[in-house]
């Protein structure tokens, strides 16, 4: 395992050095995107029309916070990772269109983004879970929202965030993915539960 | 004061308790997990969690950013006064906690798409009642996450095949749940009554700390069977590999039907929140999980 601390925007090259179980935290810029942010974005590609934000190299954050509005600013309460798995049907597109080279989120991803991340240079993140707090601290600004008629969770945050994670390279970009490694260990160790437990199938 | 503004108050105090502060049972569960976890990813991720719980602490900030449905349970005395107003109350402190403490708006109409913005809407709140002797109310919440609740599971199982029948059906869900519920978790388990009942049942048991097993010594046992099970799948924390999938397995049960087996696989995520109070006759009140800060 290494510990890697990236800035972005980050590189191909860069992206392409971590492998499956590094530590990475990044400073720079995060987008939040769910379920339909990343519709809206890829809609937007599909009509030609511009982002507002260019997303090359930047990471993309599967998060609904809670934001509070403070004066006229904003402010991240809690800001952790939601379930990553419904953004798989989007994500493939996502990174080949807009070449972000981090998205962080929880639970994993499947095949269609594990290989769209090794053909384009792209890495998956897993952020603890529920831990929205310790993302928060690490969020030092917002720079703005886009997108806010979505509602809160599903607006786009755009966060300056300083040594965000940890974050564990679960999905790196030589085709690895560690939630795949884990579900085969998963299976094989079914068969002793079975047996312990007088499970006959 | 008013009765309706009392109950209204210490609903909103135990909402703002529960989505800072984890309960101790279960912080004590994960200080051991870290302590016994070999895997080096599943350490960073119990760390992160014990971190995270910290902060939220020391910030009084909730302690996930989805701060879950609303779910009441209550305990009225029979001799308790005002009763009529309770639910009213629930319904502003859940709208007052939404504004003040925040929590994420999290109701949403599902025809049309819209949320309320103040986590409530038809139902919810859900409020479950119980009468008890007395004259006091005693006020629980639960604040129950989305990842969790997207994994619970009802099955109607094979009377036949028996209690073996059952471990296997919550060996297999705890597996295909995987790392979506935020593991590691708190499973409750329940059989018999019917589809509805064993669920609402599993779902109740996630109110009791970790270190009540239940009083049965058979049905105990089972609590740590499942457990260990569960343990030895390997999915660990966050699903990214090692020994702790499980914090604590609650089993509880109806007598079924003769044709029926239904089971229930309730889950909450590591962030268990719940915290009650009462309130007695006299306007006094006395919190339960956590005394009130003054």
């Amino acid at each position: 395992m290494v510990v890697y601390k990236l800035q972005t925007p980050i590189s191909e090259a860069d992206i392409r050095k971590l492998k499956v179980n590094d530590m990475l935290y990044i400073t720079g810029t995060m987008v939040t995107a769910r379920d339909q942010a990343h519709q809206r974005a890829l809609e937007y590609f599909r009509q030609g029309k511009p982002l507002p934000i260019n997303l090359e190299g930047l990471a993309v954050f599967h998060c609904g916070p809670v934001m509070s509005k403070q004066g006229d600013k904003w402010v991240a309460v809690a800001a952790g990772p939601t379930t990553s798995t419904r953004m798989d049907i989007f994500e493939d597109e996502f990174v080949k269109n807009f070449k972000v080279r981090v998205v962080i989120g929880k639970g994993g991803m499947g095949k269609r983004t594990t290989d769209a991340m090794a053909k384009y240079g792209a890495v998956y993140g897993a952020f603890t879970g529920g831990a929205a707090i310790l993302a928060a601290k690490a969020i030092k600004s917002v720079l703005r929202v886009e997108w806010f008629d979505l509602g809160m969770p599903e607006a786009m945050w755009i966060f300056e965030v300083e040594e965000f994670g940890p974050l564990t390279v679960a999905i790196d970009s030589h085709e690895n993915n560690l939630f795949t490694d884990v579900a085969k260990n998963v299976e094989a160790n079914k068969q002793r539960i079975y047996q312990k437990l007088g499970i006959s199938q | 004061m008013e009765k309706a503004k009392i109950v209204e108050n210490v609903a909103f105090n135990i909402i703002k308790q529960a989505v800072i502060y984890i309960p101790d049972d279960v912080k004590q569960a994960l200080k051991k997990a870290y302590a016994e976890e070999t895997s080096e990813t599943g350490k960073t991720q119990l760390n992160a969690i014990l971190n995270n719980i910290e902060l939220a602490e020391k910030h009084k900030a909730p302690v996930c950013q989805d701060t879950g449905t609303i779910i009441f349970y209550i305990k009225a005395g029979t001799q308790a006064k005002n009763l009529e107003k309770v639910e009213g109350a629930l319904i502003n402190a859940t709208r007052r906690a939404t504004k003040e403490v925040p929590l994420r708006p999290n109701a949403v109409d599902p025809f049309a798409q819209r949320n309320s913005g103040d986590n409530t809407g038809r139902f919810i709140p859900f409020v479950n009642w119980e009468i008890v002797l007395g004259d006091s109310i005693e006020l629980t919440v639960m604040t129950k996450g989305g990842g969790s609740e997207n994994v619970c599971v009802t099955g109607m199982l094979v009377p036949g095949q028996g209690i073996t029948g059952l471990k296997k059906f919550v060996v297999d869900t705890v597996i295909n749940a995987g790392a979506k519920p935020c593991p590691p978790t708190i499973i409750g388990v329940a059989i018999g009554g019917g589809a509805d009942i064993s669920m609402k049942l599993a779902k109740k048991t996630l109110l009791k700390p970790l270190n009540e097993p239940n009083p049965d010594s058979e049905i105990a046992k089972l609590e740590k069977e499942i457990l260990e099970a569960a343990n030895m799948t390997g999915i660990g924390p966050m699903g990214l590999g090692g020994k702790t999938t499980v914090l604590g397995v609650h089993v509880d049960y109806a007598f079924r039907h003769p044709a029926s087996f239904p089971a229930s696989v309730a889950f909450n995520c590591w962030a268990s929140r719940r915290a009650s109070a009462r309130i007695n006759a006299d306007e006094t009140v006395e919190y339960l999980t956590r005394k009130m800060e003054m």
